[in-house]
């Protein structure tokens, strides 16, 4: 089965991989943000497989990671553009728009706060963690809509793309490959935790915490690390997210981004290291080609989604592999 | 700072919270005796919200609004009760959470495929518009004190169905034992969805009351789902008085944050920053409340200790 999975494994990274190349031959750029959007959809998944699939914990605001990781992008940008300092009530700096710094800022800041989120939503589990994770999604939200420095409901908008050193930004090629690289070296990173101690703990934790418990492995712990790794990756892909829109909004913090976040994972498959990719680059599709025929595409995603909840376990890669996710 | 406003505002408070605890009292209810999260339980507040306001448009009374309200959502969940629901009982809690994710999404655009986008607008009956004199001289909304009497009326008729009628007594064994209440004969599917369509009913009776004082239109749910997740977070799942707390504690922190601490931030920030402060922080007053509980009490101020 590890070898059949691999093979699905690379077969999809290469699709998602030669769309964008065609598209670049034929001189449609419109497919290729479109892939860029898939690519970055799923950085951001594979982040909140982390803890979903592996952990086990059903966190219905990872939408406050990638809110984070955009206004992040979003506040340095702004000072840039304008050339304003940005007060940090410690200190002053200046605003940056170079994309390495403004990648550590999000996975940091969003690291921080998965730490601080995990530590209070951690204290219960099941039902109550549900609740909670969408509450505080919901509390970013609200803040982000009356923080008027940053233009409150209406959001910011950068004006030009941030710069990476040696690239052209705002070729949407470039671009691509950029967040596509991004998303395989995540990949790579989550295909090692996975395997490492901390991570087999982990699923241990998810399949049995009584178990994980008796042979000396502490819960809590290993639920945090996976919190604030998982925050820390939706982060970054919220900073690339607002790169590739050149825009942020409170929108990005809402209940329903942490809601399309779980179904990118569903989709795919639970606790499948390429299963949020598959996710991702389903629902970009689903979103264009049946958001081109009616505006009500979210009736037939509901639909599709009630299928797969009551009929078959294990999303897309469940049907390719003959397997079913993993129970959470 | 008058007293007057204070008092005004402390109604506000009440308003919001009673509204809150008939969507928590539902929610409760719901994951207590059928251990089910319901995301869609703001999409029936919805249907109650839309059904009312057709209704007092076509006949022109709100009475048949109300009940209009109260049928098409205790319906509508008694009809997605028995085709999904039922289901997902016994599913972890990611099913139960994704399913009814989805039912969101099929009700908010099936409403705004029938409805349009646009808002509807459903309006205060002719004999509650306007004010009246409270005692003190406070000018106070007649139909948000109406509100907040209803609110009440319908609590303690909950209280009295749950403590004082067989029903009630199924439903709190329903609670407790649901193989041995089988057992003994009670038909335990049927009770399931008379739950679910109770609490439904709450939902939609909230819905059409609070759309006279805001706008009728698809995504009004779901904001007020979420800070009923925070009342029930605060007040412990599955206890129906800690939803009645935990309710009123959410509905006087918002409202009154919202007004105060513009106010104290005033005392020792210029007016701009005070403002801006106050009112970021008045936002998150709710979810800092429901930390600091987490913080004393995980499993809230009623909740069985897990």
């Amino acid at each position: 089965m590890r070898i059949h999975e691999t093979a699905v494994n690379t077969a999809v990274l290469l699709a998602l991989l030669s769309v964008p190349a065609f598209a670049w031959w034929t001189d449609e750029p419109f497919t290729i943000t479109l892939a860029t959007r898939a690519a970055v959809l799923a950085l951001a998944a594979v982040g909140l497989n982390i803890l979903l699939g592996i952990g086990g914990l059903v966190s219905f605001g990872h939408a406050v990671f990638f809110g984070l990781g955009g206004y992040a992008m979003a506040i340095l940008a702004f000072h840039a553009q304008n050339y304003t300092e940005l007060n940090l009530g410690i200190g002053v700096i200046d605003g940056t728009n170079s994309m390495p710094v403004i990648w550590l800022v999000a996975i940091i800041v969003s690291a921080i706060t998965a730490c601080l989120i995990g530590l209070l939503s951690l204290r219960t589990s099941g039902v109550y963690f549900i609740m909670i994770t969408l509450a505080f999604g919901q509390m970013f939200y609200y803040f982000a809509i009356s923080w008027s420095t940053y233009g409150g409901e209406d959001g910011v908008s950068i004006y030009v793309r941030n710069q990476f050193p040696g690239l052209n930004t705002l070729d949407p090629i470039q671009f691509f490959l950029l967040c596509f690289g991004l998303l395989c070296f995540t990949l790579f990173v989550t295909a090692r935790v996975q395997r490492s101690a901390f991570g087999v703990a982990l699923n241990a934790t998810r399949q049995s915490r009584a178990r994980a418990e008796a042979v000396g492995l502490r819960p809590v712990r290993l639920q945090l690390v996976a919190f604030a790794l998982s925050g820390a990756i939706t982060g970054l892909a919220g900073a690339l997210f607002a790169d590739l829109n050149r825009f942020v909004s409170p929108s990005m913090f809402s209940w329903q981004l942490s809601g399309e976040l779980i179904v990118l994972v569903i989709i795919g498959g639970v606790g499948r290291l390429i299963g949020p990719v598959i996710g991702a680059c389903v629902f970009v599709a689903l979103e264009h080609l049946l958001g081109g025929l009616t505006e009500y595409w979210h009736i037939a995603l509901g639909a599709i989604l009630l299928g797969i909840v009551l009929f078959g376990r294990g999303g897309v890669l469940g049907l390719l592999t003959g397997q079913d996710g993993a129970r959470v | 700072m008058s007293t007057i406003l204070i008092i005004e505002q402390i109604l506000n408070g009440l308003q919001l919270g009673i509204m809150l605890f008939l969507m928590a009292a539902g929610l409760t209810l719901i994951f207590g005796v059928m251990g089910l999260i319901n995301l869609a339980h703001g999409s029936l507040y919805m249907v109650g919200a839309f059904a009312a306001s057709t209704v007092a448009n076509l006949t022109g009374s709100f009475l048949a609004a109300l009940v209009a309200a109260l049928t098409a959502a205790a319906f509508a969940g008694a009809l997605v009760e028995t085709l999904i629901i039922r289901r997902l009982y016994r599913a972890p809690h990611l099913d139960q959470v994704l399913a009814t994710f989805a039912l969101i999404l099929i009700f908010s655009e099936g409403t705004r495929l029938v409805f349009g986008s646009f808002p509807l607008y459903l309006d205060i009956p002719s004999a509650l518009a306007g004010p009246i004199t409270l005692p003190g001289g406070i000018a106070y909304s007649k139909y948000r004190l109406a509100l907040i009497v209803i609110g009440l009326v319908v609590a303690l008729g909950l209280w009295c169905l749950i403590e004082r009628t067989r029903l009630g007594t199924q439903i709190r064994a329903g609670e407790n034992d649901r193989e041995m209440i089988a057992a003994l004969g009670v038909d335990i599917s049927k009770l399931y969805t008379i739950v679910f369509a109770l609490g439904a009913a709450l939902a939609g009776l909230a819905g059409a009351l609070v759309g006279a004082i805001q706008s009728v239109q698809v995504g009004m749910g779901e904001p007020v789902l979420i800070l009923a997740f925070v009342v029930i977070v605060i007040g412990g799942i599955g206890s129906i008085r800690g939803a009645f707390v935990g309710a009123l504690l959410v509905g006087l922190t918002d409202t009154l944050g919202g007004v105060f601490l513009p106010e104290l931030f005033a005392l020792f920030l210029e007016p701009g920053a005070a403002q801006r402060t106050g009112s970021a922080l008045a936002s998150m007053s709710i979810y800092i409340l429901m930390g600091a509980v987490l913080v004393w009490r995980p499993s809230g101020l009623f909740g069985a200790r897990a």
